[in-house]
C-alpha cells in the first residue's frame, strides 16, 4: 500500500511539475512577442508618455520574473486579466463557455465509453473473424478522417437531407436539459465517431495483450468455459489498460472539440481561443489555452493514477 | 528486394493503397498542365453545381473546384511533406545524438520532450500561432517542432538498441566522431521503423495543417488548400450544396491511402523478423 501511495504521490508531483513548466511556457510565448502589450493596445499613435504611463499601470516596467509570478498569484485567485479586443475580464469571457464545452465533451463521452469498450472486447474475443476485420477496417478509415469532413456528412445527412437535427447548435441558459441535448446532438455525434474509433482499436489491443497472456492459456488447458475465463481471468488484468484507454481519450476529446465547436459555431472554449488567435488577443488564447492544458493533464494523470489503482500485481505485491 | 515481386505480392489493400497516393501524386504534378482554369480565377457564377465546364462545380467566388482541388493537392502535400521531413531531421538527430552520447544530455532533452508532449499539440499550436503569426513559414516551423517531439521519441528508442551492439563499439574504439556514427552505423539500421513512422506522421501533419487551415489558421487564401476550401464553402452545406465535401473528402481520401500502405509495411517489416 505505501508502495503505491508513493508512486501516485510521485505522479502528482510530476503533473504539477509540468503545469508549472507549462505555464512559464506560456508567460515566455507573451513576452517573446514584438513590441509590448501597451503598444498593442494604445496602438502606434500613442505617445512615449502614455506608453510609459500605461506600462505602469500593466506593470509592464517590473523584471519578468517578478511579473511571472504576480502572473501566476493571479491566476490562481481566478483573476485571468482583461481581454485586449474588448476589454472584459477574462474569466467572464470564459466561465460559461467552458461550462458548455464540457456539456459537449461529456455528452460525447457518456456515447462513446460504452460503445467503444463493447466494441472493443469483441473484436478481442472474435478476432481475426468477418466482425472483427470490419470493425478494423471502419475503424482505421474513421481515424484518417478530419473531424470537419465527419462533421459535414452528418450535416448533409441528418440536418439538410433528413432535416432531423439543427446544422448550428446554439445554446443558452434558457434552454431545458432535453433541449440542450437534441442542439449537441450532431456535434456529439461527430467527436463520438472519431473517438470511439480511437478508444475501440486501444482496447482492442489490450484485451488481445491480455488474452495472449500464459495464464490465460492455462486457465483455458484446464477446460474452464470461456465466459468464466474472460470475467475472472482477463477482465481484472485487462481492466487497468482498459480505464487507461477511457482516460486517455477523454483528455483527447476536451481538445478535439475545438474542430467540432468551429463547424457547429458552438459557443465553447475552443471557439473562443480560435477566435482570439486570429485576432491575436493573447490574454485570452493565454486564458484558454491553460485551462485546455490543465484539462488534458489532470485527465491523464488520473488515467495514470488510475492503472496504478487498478493494477492487482500492484494491489497484491508477492513479496512485502 | 525485388520491387515488381514485391507488388504481385502485395494484398488488395495496399494497392489501393499505392493508387490513391500516386493519383494524389499525378493532381499534385501536373495541376498547371491538367486543370482547366488558372489557381485563382473567377470563371463562372457562384457554388454552381456539376457540369461539364465545371466536374465539381464551382465555389464560393465562382472558380472552378476541380481546379482548385488539383492544386490543392499540390500546395497542400508539399507543406506537409516539407513539415514532416523537417520534424523528422529535427527529431532524429535529436533522438540519435540523445542515445549515442547519453548522460546529461540525454536526460534533459528527455526531460524537455516529455514536458511538451504533455501538452495538446493542437493548443500548444494555436497558441504558438497567436504569438509568431500565420504564414506558411512559421506554420511549417511551429508543427515541425511540435511533430519531432513525437519522432525523438522513436528515434531515441530504436537508436537506444542499436548503440549497444558491438558494431558500434567497435566503430567507437576506431575513434570515430559522434556524428559519423550517427551517420554511418545508427542510421542505416534504424531506417525501417522510421520509414514506417514517417508516413504515420505524414498522415499526422497533413490532417494537422488541414484542421489549421480549416480554422482560418493555416494556409491562407487565395492559395488553393484543402483545409481552407472546406471552411470557404462550408456555408454551401446548409442549401444543400456538396462543395465542401469534395476537398474534406479529398483529405480523407489521401490519409486513407497512405495508412493502407503502412499497414501492409508494417506488415512486411514484422515478417521479416519472425
Amino acid at each position: 500500500m505505501k508502495n503505491i501511495i508513493t508512486m501516485i504521490a510521485k505522479r502528482l508531483g510530476l503533473g504539477l511539475l509540468t503545469m508549472i513548466v507549462i505555464s512559464i511556457l506560456i508567460f515566455v510565448g507573451v513576452e517573446a512577442l514584438p513590441g509590448d502589450l501597451a503598444e498593442a493596445i494604445l496602438g502606434q499613435e500613442a505617445t512615449v508618455e502614455t506608453v510609459a504611463a500605461f506600462r505602469k499601470e500593466l506593470k509592464l516596467d517590473l523584471p519578468p520574473h517578478i511579473r511571472y509570478f504576480s502572473w501566476l498569484a493571479s491566476v490562481a485567485e481566478g483573476d485571468l486579466g482583461n481581454s485586449l479586443s474588448n476589454g472584459r475580464p477574462i474569466s467572464e469571457l470564459i466561465g460559461w463557455r467552458f461550462a458548455n464545452t464540457m456539456f459537449l465533451a461529456s455528452s460525447a463521452a457518456v456515447i462513446s465509453v460504452p460503445i467503444a469498450i463493447i466494441l472493443g472486447l469483441l473484436a478481442a474475443l472474435y478476432r481475426d473473424s468477418w466482425f472483427d476485420k470490419a470493425i478494423s477496417t471502419t475503424t482505421l478509415t474513421a481515424i484518417s478522417f478530419p473531424e470537419f469532413f465527419v462533421a459535414y456528412i452528418l450535416i448533409a445527412l441528418f440536418s439538410v437531407k433528413l432535416t432531423l437535427f439543427p446544422s448550428m447548435s446554439n445554446i443558452n441558459d434558457e434552454l431545458t436539459f432535453g433541449q440542450k441535448i437534441y442542439a449537441v446532438i450532431l456535434p456529439s455525434l461527430t467527436l463520438t465517431f472519431i473517438v470511439t474509433a480511437h478508444m475501440m482499436r486501444q482496447t482492442r489491443a489490450a484485451v488481445i495483450n491480455v488474452l495472449a497472456s500464459s495464464y490465460i492459456e492455462m486457465a483455458r488447458l484446464k477446460g474452464l468455459k470461456r465466459f468464466r475465463i474472460i470475467v475472472l481471468h482477463a477482465f481484472p488484468n485487462a481492466l487497468s489498460p482498459v480505464i487507461n484507454v477511457v482516460a486517455l481519450n477523454l483528455a483527447y476529446l476536451v481538445v478535439g472539440v475545438v474542430i467540432v465547436e468551429v463547424v457547429f459555431v458552438y459557443p465553447g472554449l475552443g471557439q473562443l481561443l480560435v477566435d482570439s488567435v486570429s485576432k491575436r488577443d493573447i490574454p485570452v488564447v493565454q486564458a484558454s489555452g491553460l485551462i485546455f492544458a490543465t484539462v488534458y493533464i489532470s485527465l491523464n494523470l488520473l488515467a495514470d493514477i488510475l492503472s496504478i489503482l487498478s493494477n492487482p500485481r500492484l494491489l497484491h505485491p508477492r513479496s512485502k | 528486394m525485388d520491387f515488381l515481386k514485391l507488388m504481385r505480392q502485395s494484398p488488395l489493400s495496399a494497392r489501393i493503397g499505392l493508387a490513391i497516393v500516386l493519383l494524389n501524386l499525378l493532381a499534385a504534378l501536373l495541376a498547371p498542365v491538367i486543370a482547366p482554369y488558372g489557381e485563382t480565377e473567377i470563371v463562372a457564377d457562384v457554388w454552381l453545381s456539376a457540369s461539364w465546364d465545371h466536374p465539381l462545380g464551382t465555389d464560393h467566388l465562382g472558380r472552378d473546384l476541380f481546379t482548385r482541388v488539383m492544386y490543392g493537392a499540390r500546395n497542400t502535400i508539399t507543406i506537409a511533406f516539407v513539415t514532416t521531413l523537417l520534424s523528422f531531421i529535427i527529431g532524429s538527430m535529436m533522438g540519435f545524438m540523445a542515445a549515442a552520447t547519453g548522460g546529461w544530455a540525454d536526460l534533459i532533452i528527455s526531460r524537455i520532450v516529455d514536458i511538451l508532449m504533455a501538452f495538446p499539440t493542437l493548443i500548444f499550436a494555436l497558441m504558438a500561432l497567436s504569438v509568431v503569426g500565420t504564414s506558411v513559414m512559421s506554420l511549417i516551423g511551429v508543427i515541425a517542432v511540435l511533430d519531432s517531439t513525437r519522432v525523438f521519441r522513436l528515434s531515441r528508442a530504436v537508436a537506444m538498441d542499436i548503440t549497444v551492439m558491438e558494431f558500434v563499439e567497435a566503430a567507437r574504439l576506431r575513434g570515430e566522431g559522434i556524428l559519423w556514427v550517427m551517420r554511418k552505423e545508427i542510421l542505416p539500421n534504424a531506417m525501417p521503423p522510421l520509414v514506417a513512422e514517417f508516413g504515420l506522421r505524414f498522415c499526422f501533419v497533413f490532417l494537422f495543417i488541414a484542421s489549421l487551415s480549416f480554422l482560418g489558421l493555416g494556409i491562407q487564401p487565395p492559395t488553393a488548400d484543402w483545409g481552407g476550401m472546406v471552411r470557404e464553402n462550408a456555408g454551401a452545406i446548409t442549401f444543400g450544396i456538396m462543395t465542401p465535401l469534395w476537398p474534406a473528402g479529398a483529405i480523407a481520401l489521401l490519409t486513407v491511402g497512405v495508412n493502407l500502405i503502412v499497414d501492409w509495411f508494417l506488415k512486411i517489416a514484422s515478417g521479416l523478423k519472425d
